[in-house]
């Protein structure tokens, strides 16, 4: 367990056990990145300028589908400064389709995605051409003198009306909207029982539960909007741009313009967040690539902050119906899922797998007999969607916990208490669920009685009696969120299951300098995560040197040439792995070497703090003196390479299964609505962790995220398909005071599937924070009769349903 | 074009520039002070965040030619002599930043908060930075690297502006050179 209330001004300290080598992990350090963030001196792809760069500047559809009749550039070209102007025709030889990396059917519909439009567009934003300039005004300049014109064609937004007959077709060349259909059933997959029966068996004997959830679209909003420069002078076209994944993107760079991947550099400079809205190979890129290829110059476009919100992947966007099954005691005996997902106009890099992710979490931490889900992959004329934290998984665990309160509301019982008679035990891990999944460990007992303690929770229940007692005008509700998620992501043979088109491993490699300093790679890509840190203490805590000696690189596929990025939480329980797994090889191979220098046995030399010694005796040498004679290399064993340095490449056999228990009270205005959060306590379990800091802000992140998709976020389309949240203005992202004091803790219950006993924490916050703040609110107005008030649950909406619940309760109370 | 003249981090620079230039991209592609970033278009993300007399300003809302014979702090003139300020440690120190993107301007309306209100209340800090937006960290550290500051910040204000560099001729005060100085004394600080 770590800091408890840590209200402001406190410090987390230093762990007291740190300093000496080998007590590096669990370790508060702070940050080595900091210093070029805080004093500005960071290396955002928008700061660079190459010699004779050009700028470019999109011209976007204001229509969300329309067929293009004409495009004339000539006024454009004509304007001061601009070097050239190309629409999706003139680079429709070289632009290929962007890819969709995850067919999750064999008969998955997709339409051809070009980077620019060629002769229709199918969301209001889409680019169809772009202007190339000396300078980014001019570029901007041009763009409004490209005269497009443009033949409106029906537009269909809703997804619940697309899946109907005669509904206008987002791409009439499909002959549907329906992309593709994913099912799951435990009776067929062998993992569990007949959903049906169980439902069939509690509607004669039981209770069942019935609700339609809405889980509303979202936009990731990283704070800094995508931006590319492709420099096509040199040997190999250099490519830097804003992006989670620059091993990824160089492949499909590869596979989608013909360029062999050789010839093509990435690099993610300093990134400013992403959220899984970077996870992306973008028609920004690969236009940028093709302008540049062509002119011969380096080019650069950097997005405004509403084409950002316009164009770059939304997230969520689900109807969800479910049918909840249990006993008259409150014993879930079944779940039926039943989604709609909104592609959106395309199928990004995985968007269509997205919803699939969260196939296996509606089980969560509940251990009924029967399940089934259903997904049916919707395209609209809007934005497309993809990752955005949590992917799948906080829509899942939204729904799953949405009806554990429902279910806990019908037997008017403690939510707590339903879910604990639901709940895995901690003796019985490991445990296989329903959904066919081996959780490797949890202790949902140790998260919850702490989170418990923390809330006051006996005490807030009594305030939410006071205050229904006497009427009061501001009611306490109180909101329970018990998740756990799949991440890590991920075995490489389950994505293949899943019909995904990579890997799920990371690459690491380890140079020992022959001055003393460690140098490592890691494929893993990091955008504020905190990995130049968190890496170092692995690697000084393993080979015993210190933290202050280690350089982590990344993100450059030059330097680091092999790798798979960062999203799904998976950097420290994969990448990090790989990092320990090649830090343990540079031992083995040094002790070889040691060995040798020594005159002993490989078998006696014993390593520890950084030294290794010849056991029994005083003899021995640290790594880096075993590094500089590897340099040397006048005295190395015979048929033994002067190295010590070692690559890794870790494959996980399982996903890992963070959990916690997120409380949350909200005190509800029922005459304007308005939604105050007047405590938030979450024990996340993590297992073990390297940098309690680090961890603390991941959970802090999250939970803002989680918690603005309950109260403030939504992008919202008009009837026409237009964004009209496309600024900070209209689309609410959460400021400081919108926000409360979390408090937070944890418990370490170590995974056992990988060396560190780590799990993932990044999605954690996000996936678990969204139904506790839903709850709250409902679990305040509940008495009222208001049982569901859709997401983002802003005061007109809160203020709506206890309107329209008024005469419901009045009806009770006669 | 219209003739500027304004001193940035202590420099005073004289140049052209179209009446329509922003002063974040006067900062920006002008003068390459790129410390200073552009997150919206709209004036709400807080990014561009500069001190203008030492008061803060989004520098997307300010035009370069009104910042004509004024003096403007950016992030990359707020260590000094190879120090850093008292704000930028307590972010360090607090872990008040992930991603990074909003950290200048976060720190530089917070100069501009503790200049105004030099030992704010948790409620009055999350007040005052309600302009700057944040999608990494929930504030919550920010906040706690807010208040870990003010003490600092006041002592320092005790003796003269602790914002507004002392004004030197161009050329003759290398604030990058001080500036890395000062990042570098951060990089495996714990």
């Amino acid at each position: 367990m770590t800091a408890v209330e840590d209200r402001p001004g406190d410090v987390i300290q230093d762990s007291p056990s740190g300093g000496a080598a080998g007590r590096e992990l669990g370790r508060a350090r702070r940050r080595k990145e900091d210093g070029r963030l805080i004093t500005g001196r960071t290396k955002w792809t928008d700061n660079i300028v190459l010699p004779g760069m050009l700028h470019l500047a999109m011209v976007r559809s204001p229509y969300a589908h329309a067929r293009i009749t004409s495009i004339d550039t000539s006024a454009a070209q004509g304007a001061p400064n601009v070097v050239a102007v190309l629409t999706g025709r003139d680079l429709d030889d070289e632009q290929g389709g962007l890819p969709n990396a995850w067919p999750v059917t064999p008969d998955q519909k997709a339409p051809r995605h070009p980077a620019l439009a060629v002769d229709e567009v199918t969301f209001a934003g889409e680019a169809v051409a772009v202007v190339a300039a000396r300078t980014a005004a001019a570029a901007r300049d041009a763009a409004e003198l490209v005269d497009v014109e443009y033949e409106e064609l029906p537009v269909v937004l809703d997804l619940e009306e697309a899946v109907t007959d005669g509904a206008p077709l987002a791409h009439p060349s499909l002959g549907t909207n329906v992309s593709a259909h994913w099912v799951f059933d435990s009776a067929e997959a062998g993992t569990g029982d007949d959903v049906e029966q169980a439902i069939a068996r509690a509607r004669e004997d039981g209770i069942v539960i019935e609700r339609r959830f809405r889980q509303q679209r979202l936009i990731p909003a990283f704070m800094e909007p995508r931006s590319t420069v492709v420099d096509p002078t040199g040997e190999q076209l250099t490519m830097w741009s804003a992006t989670q994944i620059p091993h990824i993107l160089r492949v499909m760079l590869a596979m989608v313009t013909g360029i062999p991947e050789s010839k093509i550099r990435v690099i993610a400079p300093d990134v400013g967040g992403g959220f899984g809205g970077k996870l992306q190979v973008t028609p920004e890129e690969v236009t940028t690539l093709l302008v540049a290829r062509r002119l011969r110059k380096p080019c650069k476009l950097t997005e405004t902050r509403t084409e950002s919100m316009m164009v770059a992947h939304h997230g969520r966007d689900q109807v969800q119906r479910l049918t909840l099954a249990a006993t008259k005691d409150g014993r879930v005996t079944g779940l039926k899922v039943d989604l709609l997902a909104d592609m959106g106009a395309y199928l990004g890099l995985v968007t269509s797998g997205v919803p699939i992710l969260g196939a296996f979490m509606f089980n969560a931490i509940y251990k009924f007999p029967a399940y089934r889900f259903e997904c049916t992959n919707v395209f609209t004329n809007k934005a497309w969607t993809d990752a955005y934290r949590g992917a799948g998984r906080p829509e899942a665990t939204f729904a799953i916990e949405r009806m554990m309160d429902e279910l806990a509301a019908e037997l008017g019982e403690d939510p707590l208490a339903v879910r604990e008679r639901n709940w895995i035990r901690h003796e019985e891990f490991p445990f296989t669920t329903v959904a066919g999944l081996e959780y490797d460990s949890g202790n949902y007992e140790a998260a919850t009685s702490r989170a418990v303690e923390l809330f006051d929770y006996e005490g807030l229940r009594r305030e939410q009696a006071e205050r229904r007692e006497r009427h009061d005008p501001v009611q306490l509700g109180i909101g329970v969120s018990t998740f756990t998620e799949m991440c890590g992501l991920a075995p490489s043979r389950v994505l293949g299951s899943l019909s995904y088109g990579a890997g799920g491993w990371e690459a690491a490699s380890i140079r020992m300098l022959p001055t003393g300093k460690v140098e490592v790679v890691t494929g893993s890509s990091a955008h504020g995560q905190g990995h130049e840190t968190a890496w170092s203490q692995i690697v000084a805590e393993r080979l015993g040197v210190p933290f202050e000696d280690v350089e982590v690189l990344h993100g450059d596929t030059q330097v680091a040439h092999k790798g798979m990025d960062t999203y799904g939480s998976r950097s420290l329980a994969v990448g990090g792995i790989a990092v320990v797994q090649a830090a343990d090889k540079v031992v083995e191979k040094a002790r070889t070497v040691a060995a040798h220098l020594l005159e002993a046995d490989p078998a006696d030399i014993e390593f520890t703090d950084g030294r290794l010694s010849v056991a029994g005796t005083d003899k021995g040498m640290t790594l880096q003196e075993i590094a500089l004679a590897v340099f040397a290399a006048h005295n190395m064993p015979d048929g033994v390479e002067p190295s010590i340095d070692a690559d890794a490449v870790y494959d996980p056999d399982n996903f890992s299964f963070p959990h916690g228990t997120h409380l949350c009270a909200t005190e509800v205005d029922t005459e304007t609505g308005a939604v105050r959060i007047r405590r938030y306590v979450c024990v996340d379990d993590v297992g073990e962790v390297v940098n309690p800091l680090i961890v603390e802000g991941q959970v802090h992140g999250g939970l803002a995220q989680g918690i603005a998709q309950a109260l403030y976020e939504e992008a919202i389309h008009d009837d026409q398909g237009t964004l009209t949240t496309a600024t900070f203005v209209d689309y609410l992202l959460p400021s400081a005071v919108d926000l409360p004091h979390f408090v937070t803790d944890r418990t370490t219950t170590p995974s056992s599937t990988n060396p560190l006993g780590v799990k993932g924490v990044g999605e954690a916050g996000t996936i678990a924070s969204t139904p506790a703040v839903v709850n709250a609110v409902l679990d305040a107005v509940r008495h009222l009769g208001v049982e569901d008030i859709q997401m983002p649950m802003t005061p007109q909406r809160v203020w709506r349903a206890i309107q329209e619940a008024v005469p419901v309760a009045q009806e009770e109370s006669r | 074009m219209s003739q500027i003249s304004v001193e940035v981090d202590g420099v005073t620079y004289s140049d052209m520039v179209e009446p329509r230039t922003l002063l974040v991209q006067y900062l920006r592609e002008n003068l390459g002070k790129v410390g200073t970033v552009i997150g919206c278009d709209t004036s709400n993300c807080g990014s561009c965040t500069v001190l203008l007399d030492g008061r803060s300003v989004k520098s997307c809302s300010v035009l370069a030619v009104q910042a004509d014979g004024h003096k403007v702090t950016t992030i990359e003139g707020l260590a000094t002599d190879g120090q850093l300020h008292p704000v930028q440690k307590a972010f360090h120190n607090q872990h008040a930043l992930q991603c990074g993107f909003c950290t200048p301007g976060m720190i530089m309306a917070t100069c501009g908060l503790l200049g105004e209100n030099p030992s704010p209340t948790e409620e009055e800090v999350r007040e005052g930075l309600e302009g700057n937006l944040c999608r990494c960290t929930g504030y919550q550290n920010i906040v706690k690297a807010v208040l870990e500051a003010a003490p600092e910040v006041a002592q320092m204000s005790a003796g003269e502006s602790p914002v507004e560099p002392a004004t030197q001729p161009a050329g003759q005060r290398a604030h990058t050179t001080t500036g890395e100085a000062a990042a570098a004394s951060v990089g495996g600080a714990s």
